[in-house]
């Protein structure tokens, strides 16, 4: 319950529960401390600490934060470098990054400026989604005030450094939490994915080395820099391997729908017992362990620590670590059809697979939906799971959607066979 | 008699009309360019900017943004047509966007949707014969533990339950 168990929302406690607004309130909460810290120390040195905590990724991916930054090239001749951070939240399930731009709006400034002092960007963008209108009200507010007290702008606190910061808001469209998908939009374009290599560390924004961070990932690093790699890896408590905590969470028919910071490791179990479980009168079939493009898991992968390997190892993705639950009296196949649609729907386009193999896939599903899918419908999906799958598309949007359904597939295969029509039936009529 | 000389502001589409930026909408916009290394990145900003003028993004405007900008009008509508949150069609007084992805629906997004459809007598992508509402779908919202959500203009509701929906609604005349 404090500073030293909770890096994320810790501030929220001590206020409270109240949104952390005023810059004064914030810093009367070690607000700033962590930056004031690191632009006393060569960036080499920020980087090397954020390496060693083993922060990884908490937009869905788990890239290690610090093998991401280490690939910007440095140096006086490096030339002009940007961070952005990726705040378009909308992996369905996904609420986290709403929260914390919405109640702890400085904590994200000041995460920014630091991590651009470490790669020695002076420029950087808040990729914000257009919905967020309080979130995008609040973080201007913010940058207005850190800029008022010398830590956003020009020579930030007399270090010779210096660093703009911009809320750029979006206009819709899931794909541009794809990171490169991300960048073309930010540059005034229609948000198709890019081809990697070259990645966005060597070639981004405009040409040049662009590191893209998730919220929830840069809100941990003032308090890395501040309390150190080690202590930052102890907070998983022995639960993973993995370093810090996760802001998890928990939405369908569950009591208490909400999130919860906890160690990085903690179960499905312990997540649900926060949600108070499943409403009366119900009870858990399957959960999609972190947003849409994760595999359902059953209620028996409860009891697994939920990080990236131990996730991955029981066939799915620990994904953004928000869990969605689907109950007993709920379709499996209404579920996957309406996650497919959204795939379909928020597909750019660009590559064929995607852009057709989607719909597709709705269609067959909305036919068995109704009772009138045909012989042979459940092997085409099972078709669309490998032809859609890694390596076969542009990005991971349309291998992100055969996860819930190939994993369907797999636990609920009678459901699926329950929509088939009875031809028999059929031709006697 | 001599025609009057062509003024570059004002833009003239194939379709005839012509469309000249408001200049607090120029200006807005020439503010955005500032914040970016290429002035083609403030075209989200610059079809916003329109939009919250008109409640949409008329034929002339996109080629009046793509001047300013110092791109070509078909790259402007190439952005707008692809962003869900730009509207190259008029809408309602006020836009009702229901969530629709999967934490919706496991909360009763299928029923809330179909009585919203029942009160306003419209369907999605259509508007209320008054233009007070345009009722449109959206995807995940960010507010998953008050599911089912929606959004009124920029207000986010959740959850909402079938009862409260004409209540809601008198928020917005």
């Amino acid at each position: 319950m404090s500073a030293e168990t909770k890096p994320l929302t810790w501030r929220l406690e001590a206020n409270q529960g109240r949104p952390l607004l005023d810059i004064r309130a914030y810093e009367a909460l070690e607000g700033y401390a962590g930056l004031r810290k690191a632009i006393a120390m060569p960036p080499a040195d920020v980087q090397r600490i954020v390496k060693d905590s083993n922060l990884r990724g908490r937009g869905g991916a788990g890239f290690p934060t610090g093998v991401k930054w280490s690939l910007i090239p440095m140096g006086p001749d490096s030339g002009p470098k940007y961070l952005v951070c990726n705040a378009d939240e909308m992996e369905p399930g996904t609420f986290k990054d709403r929260m914390l731009m919405e109640k702890l709006p400085h904590q994200l400034v000041e995460a920014m400026v630091l991590s651009a002092y470490a790669i020695q960007s002076n420029k950087g963008y808040i990729f914000l989604r257009g919905e967020y209108y309080l979130a995008a009200e609040r973080l201007n507010k913010a940058i207005d005030e850190a800029r008022a007290a010398n830590l956003v702008g020009k020579n930030i606190l007399g270090s010779g450094w210096d660093f703009e910061l911009y809320v750029h808001t979006g206009a819709g469209r899931y794909i541009c939490g794809e990171e490169t998908a991300l960048i073309n939009s930010l540059e005034g374009r229609r948000a198709n994915p890019r081809s990697k290599p070259p990645f966005p560390q060597i070639a981004g924004l405009w040409g040049r080395p662009t590191i893209v961070n998730n919220v929830e990932t840069l809100i941990n690093i003032p308090a890395i820099i501040l309390r150190g790699a080690e202590w930052f890896k102890g907070l998983s408590q022995g639960k993973s391997p993995d370093s810090g905590t996760k802001l998890y969470g928990a939405s369908g028919l569950v009591k208490k729908p909400g999130l919860w910071e906890l160690p990085i490791g903690s179960t499905g179990a312990e997540i649900m017992e926060l949600a108070g479980g499943m409403k009366d009168g119900l009870t858990l079939k399957a959960w999609l362990p972190g947003g849409a493009s994760t595999d359902f898991l059953l209620p028996e992968h409860l009891n697994l620590a939920m990080d990236y390997d131990t996730i991955m190892k029981a066939g799915s993705r620990m994904g953004t670590g928000l869990i969605m639950v689907v109950a007993n009296n709920q379709s499996m196949l209404a579920a996957v059809r309406n996650l497919e649609q959204f795939f379909a729907t928020e597909s750019c386009g660009w590559c064929t697979p995607c852009r057709d193999g989607l719909p597709w896939s709705v269609k067959l599903l909305q036919a068995l939906e109704r009772g009138e899918g045909k012989e042979g419908d459940i092997q085409v999906l099972e078709q669309l799971t490998r032809f859609l799958g890694p390596g076969k598309t542009f990005c991971a949007h349309a291998p992100g959607a055969m996860e819930p359904l190939q994993s369907a597939l797999k636990y609920f295969r009678a459901e699926f066979e329950a929509g088939i029509a009875a031809e028999k039936i059929a031709v006697q009529a | 008699m001599s025609t009057a000389k062509p003024n570059p502001k004002v833009i003239v589409t194939t379709r005839g009309e012509s469309y000249e930026l408001a200049t607090a909408d120029r200006e807005a916009i020439e503010h955005a360019m500032h914040h970016y290394d290429d002035a083609r990145a403030a075209s989200i900003d610059a079809l916003k900017i329109v939009q919250a003028r008109h409640g949409w993004v008329p034929d002339g405007a996109i080629s009046a943004i793509g001047a300013v900008l110092g791109i070509p009008g078909s790259d402007v509508d190439g952005v707008a047509t692809f962003y869900n949150r730009i509207y190259r069609q008029p809408v309602g007084r006020h836009v009702i966007s229901l969530c629709d992805s999967i934490a919706c629906h496991l909360t009763g997004y299928d029923e809330l949707a179909a009585a919203f459809r029942q009160k306003l007598g419209i369907q999605f992508g259509q508007t209320t014969a008054d233009g007070r509402f345009t009722l449109l779908p959206i995807c995940c919202l960010g507010n998953c533990d008050k599911g089912p959500t929606l959004l009124i203009d920029e207000d986010t509701h959740g959850p909402v339950e079938i009862s409260q929906i004409s209540a809601l609604l008198e928020q917005y005349t």
